[in-house]
């Protein structure tokens, strides 16, 4: 079994993965190689404003993986999304040492801007990567673990899971805000200066930064197909479509949403990560509910439950969103609530359902049972 | 079967409603309190309110009583001429009048002194100006104290040229002149052209008791007081005198409280032990700080024992009774804020729990009500005290209307999938964000509050209650008993609960289940509009509000039990009073994330809420 075998009968995955690899290798090409002058030069801009999407793009398979298959609708990855990015954040922060503004080799700056001596013991070890980049994971793991194990044990289902999970976030938001948290409060952890040695201004670190996305997406999207195939997946979308009737089976439900719930997080976890030297700048604004919301509509746009979808609908939605705040910022709510409602009346299989329905007309295979409803 | 309606069990509403009644009698002896004290309220200005409410109270406080008639009375007295026979006679209630017939020798014969006790100020000697305010404060004129203030404040000047008495204001290189009887304009004059009326310090000492005793004679209870207030531990032998005149012919209970209280504090400087020992028993277990403090110089410095003693176990008594005070404000202020919770969450106790639509749009029409209620203020400007007996249907009637929009455009083709309502509805949230932005503003907008919202209810001197907080309270309740009412009393609540029970059923039975739908969904954005009416009075509408209390409300609904109005009253007034009794330790924003935590394992304990529903099968 090869590394490539999940993808088998997955012709949008093979189709997404192949354009991903396209733009992986010219992107680097028209950005470093083609002359600035030369209209086919990309902007350090464009560059990592397409990291970023593709960050987004892992967070929406992350989110896609746990509402398309599992039947959790998850109103709190956005905090997932924020911790790995809170992890990252505080290694670019010891990284910058003594050329803070107030020159302290240890402290950050809102450190000592708060009067504090000593850095706390959770900033201890963050100055070196091997540590934040474990971090990543496993602070948004553990959180996932300790929230999904109390939820799951207790069949906490449907709409109340989406609405404890909103308040997950709701409460880390207003945590994160207060600055006796230590993690710089309202302002967040901004002013990074380099990674790994690395200027984080340099086009070939933006370059750099591109790819690890990009190759991040490749092997989440791979690690989700993964799973997807596996005996795993099927009982997951079988606790998807009649959760009680798995559990009389024999099945233990709570622990297969456990483990796909965790991982999910994880994922979510290493996309704030990659996000976070890509903007610069992470703060409790991440956490709120509406970020963890719109991801979701990124999912819905794309179509829910075909991972793929989830990249598509991650990139456009956000192109959108890009174009529409640049253009006409009043419009920019107006389209993302006109979105939910449109999406959700009328194109309940997203935009991937509109490929699938074109391909079918062409094939007429027997439709697969997309997208049961858990309630 | 199962019947996800609220009365169906009795058994699990039973401890609600034992619950519930408890507040609701809370709720009812402070809604007694405000009845029977209204007589004796103070209404001072709401410091915790916003600057608007705050101005409001500033003002109502500034004016007291004030009918414009006494002042041409008076004035037409000091004439002295046949116009004042002219003038109306003031009524017997009229303060004036009885300012004339209480302060003895204050007779009509001696009125026109003030203007020659003001002219006299000009003179040169202390002796004379002294003398002279001495007459100012004799002549019983209404006007009087205010003159003396500002003789106090340094504020009186003389014009050189012929000695008038004027009030000045620097302006650039001169002082601008208003008269200081008439508040008439004598326009700007040079700066060596007016010259302050000095005074010296005995004459301040004296001009102090002067003061205070003449606002003691105020014909206003409030101003007297302030007035015997404003002398709790600070009284002179001069004020002394001006307190026992004027305990002997107080009536009104208040005053004459604060006055015994300020000649108790004076008592124990008393020079023998009994006198002390007296003052000790009067203050009693008086809540004025100044009585504490008081106390406590009195032990620090008392050398016989009975006295120490009783001194001692008169503090104690204070401090017993303080605390329990604050823990009567705490628990006001947490079902003050748990009434916010309620209201904010009743409908969505419909919308969500009796329909099960996921509304994350509710908090939207909170924001609607609220902005309804600016609006019915923009068109009735000069009586903003009635606006809110409009603004209430008005917001009613444009939540309604929206909801039942809401209900027939979008949410009835999504029943049966509560995760894409529930995505839906968001959609519809910001959108009606991003509308009231375009239109309306950005911008937070002002709302005023009735003149009647403003102030506070004074219970005792260590604990007053602001009203808004008060009638939001007893609003909620009132929202909650119609709410239950129309479920459990009017055909549309039987035809909601049949629908919810057993759609098809109903439907056999004739019920047009899509109307009541409609209706029901109607009513819970409705009760949204109305409760954006009451928080449109304690907090900043703006177009972000409704955001600020979704999760809230859902909260509340979820830890009350879905589909039980109890349980959502019971939560709401629960997690406000906790959020209230954290504060203190944690502080505001800890308390928060804290109740929000409890809330997330409350729910793994008990996925169903305080109050689930249950079957009614069982029970036939």
């Amino acid at each position: 079994m090869g590394p490539l075998t999940p993808l088998r009968g997955d012709s949008g995955g093979q189709a997404m993965l192949g354009v991903l690899l396209l733009v992986a290798i010219v992107v680097p090409v028209l950005n470093l190689v083609v002359p600035e002058g030369s209209p086919w030069h990309m902007s350090t801009y464009t560059v990592t404003l397409l990291g970023k999407y593709l960050t987004y793009a892992l967070l929406a398979v992350a989110v896609d993986l746990v509402w398309g298959h599992l039947g959790i609708l998850s109103l709190g990855h956005g905090a997932f999304f924020a911790l790995g990015g809170y992890a990252m954040g505080m290694y670019l922060m010891r990284q910058i040492g003594d050329r803070g503004v107030y020159g302290d080799p240890v402290l950050p700056d809102f450190m000592v801007f708060l009067n504090w001596q000593e850095l706390p013991w959770f900033w201890q070890g963050f100055d070196m990567f091997w540590l934040a980049a474990l971090m990543v994971v496993l602070v948004p793991g553990v959180l996932a673990l300790v929230f999904g194990w109390l939820a799951f044990r207790s069949r906490v289902t449907g709409v109340y899971l989406s609405i404890i999970t909103q308040a997950l976030t709701y409460a880390l938001m207003l945590a994160f805000f207060r600055n006796e948290m230590g993690f710089g409060g309202n302002n967040g952890l901004t002013d990074f200066k380099d990674m790994l040695g690395f200027d984080l201004q340099a086009s070939s670190t933006r370059v750099a930064l591109f790819l690890a996305s990009a190759l991040a997406l490749a092997l989440g999207y791979l690690a989700c197909r993964w799973i997807l195939s596996s005996r795993l997946g099927r009982v997951a979308v079988a606790i998807r479509d009649a959760e009680a009737r798995t559990r009389f089976i024999g099945y233990r439900v709570d622990r297969v949403k456990l483990a796909i719930w965790t991982f999910s997080a994880m994922l979510a976890g290493i996309a704030g990560a990659l996000y976070v030297p890509q903007v610069g700048i992470i703060n409790p604004g991440e956490f709120s509910p509406l970020n963890s919301i719109e991801l979701v509509v990124w999912v819905a746009v794309g179509g829910r439950a075909t991972l793929y979808g989830a990249v598509i609908g991650a990139i456009v939605v956000n192109y959108g969103k890009t174009y529409l705040t640049g253009a006409f910022p009043e419009a920019w709510l107006f389209a993302l609530g006109g979105l939910f409602v449109l999406v959700t009346l009328f194109l309940p299989q997203g935009i991937a359902g509109l490929f699938q329905r074109l391909g079918r007309r062409k094939a007429a295979p027997p439709s697969p049972e997309q997208a049961g409803e858990a309630t | 079967m199962r019947h996800p309606y609220p009365s169906g069990s009795h058994a699990s509403t039973c401890p609600a409603a034992a619950l519930v009644a408890a507040s609701i009698l809370v709720a009812l002896l402070l809604a007694c309190a405000a009845v029977g004290q209204t007589a004796w309220a103070q209404t001072t200005a709401d410091t915790s309110a916003r600057p608007g409410a705050a101005a409001a109270g500033a003002e109502t406080e500034a004016v007291p009583e004030s009918d414009g008639a006494p002042p041409s009375a008076v004035r037409a007295r000091l004439d002295g001429t046949a116009k004042a026979s002219a003038e109306p006679e003031p009524e017997p209630g009229d303060p004036a009048r009885r300012l004339d017939e209480q302060v003895p020798g204050v007779g009509a014969p001696e009125q026109p002194s003030l203007e020659a006790a003001l002219a006299a100020l000009s003179e040169r000697s202390f002796k004379v100006k002294e003398q002279a305010a001495t007459d100012i404060a004799a002549s019983g004129d209404p006007r009087a104290a205010d003159l003396l203030k500002a003789l106090l404040d340094g504020d009186l000047y003389y014009r050189k040229d012929d000695g008038r008495i004027v009030r000045a204001e620097r302006t650039g290189d001169g002082w601008t002149l208003t008269e200081a009887l008439t508040g008439e304009s004598l326009g700007t004059v040079g700066r060596r052209d007016a010259k302050k009326i000095t005074i010296n310090n005995p004459m301040r000492t004296k001009l102090r008791a002067d003061l205070a005793a003449l606002t003691l004679a105020s014909p206003d209870p409030a101003v007297r007081f302030s007035a015997a207030r404003e002398m709790l531990g600070t009284a002179n032998t001069a004020s002394l005198a001006a307190l026992e005149t004027q305990l002997a012919r107080e009536e009104n209970a208040r005053v004459r409280d604060a006055i015994e209280l300020a000649l108790a504090i004076a008592g124990l400087e008393s020079e023998t032990p009994a006198g002390r020992l007296a003052a000790v028993d009067a203050i009693g277990s008086s809540l004025y700080p100044e009585a504490r403090n008081a106390l406590n110089r009195l032990i620090t410095a008392e050398a016989d024992a009975v006295v120490l003693a009783a001194a001692q176990a008169a503090r104690a008594d204070i401090e017993r009774r303080l605390k329990n005070n604050a823990r009567l404000e705490t628990l006001f202020f947490g079902l003050s804020l748990g009434s916010v919770l309620v209201l904010a969450a009743i409908g969505l106790a419909i919308t969500f729990g009796v329909m099960g639509v996921i509304n994350m749009a509710h908090g939207e029409l909170i924001m609607l009500g609220a902005y309804t209620t600016y609006l019915v203020q923009l068109l009735m400007p000069n009586a903003i005290d009635y606006s809110l007996f409009v603004a209430i249907p008005a917001a009613f009637l444009v939540a309604g209307l929206f909801g039942v929009a809401i209900e027939r455009g979008v949410i009835r083709f999504l029943y049966g999938r509560p995760l894409e309502t529930l995505l839906a509805t968001f959609g519809i949230s910001l959108i009606l964000q991003q509308l009231v932005r375009t239109i309306i503003s950005a911008q937070n907008v002002v709302v005023e509050n009735p003149s009647w919202m403003s102030g506070s209810l004074a219970i005792n001197p260590a604990l007053s209650l602001t009203y808004n907080r008060v009638y939001i309270l007893v609003f909620a309740l009132l929202v909650f008993v119609a709410l239950l009412l129309t479920l459990r009393r009017t055909a549309l609540g039987l035809q909601v609960r049949a629908v919810s029970q057993n759609r098809a059923m109903a439907r056999a039975m004739g019920v047009r289940s899509a109307r009541v739908d409609a209706l029901t969904f109607g009513l819970g954005a409705g009760i949204a509009g109305v409760a954006g009416v009451a928080l449109s009075q304690l907090t900043n509408v703006g177009p972000n509000m409704g955001q600020a209390y979704i999760i809230d409300s859902f909260m509340v609904v979820v830890f009350g039990g879905v589909g039980n109005l109890w349980g959502t009253l019971v939560a709401g007034l629960t997690l406000g009073v906790a959020n209230k009794l954290m504060e203190p330790w944690t502080g505001a924003v800890l308390a928060k994330i804290l109740v929000l935590v409890f809330i997330i394992l409350f729910i793994q304990w008990r996925p169903r809420g305080l109050f689930p529903q249950r079957g009614r099968a069982a029970e036939g």
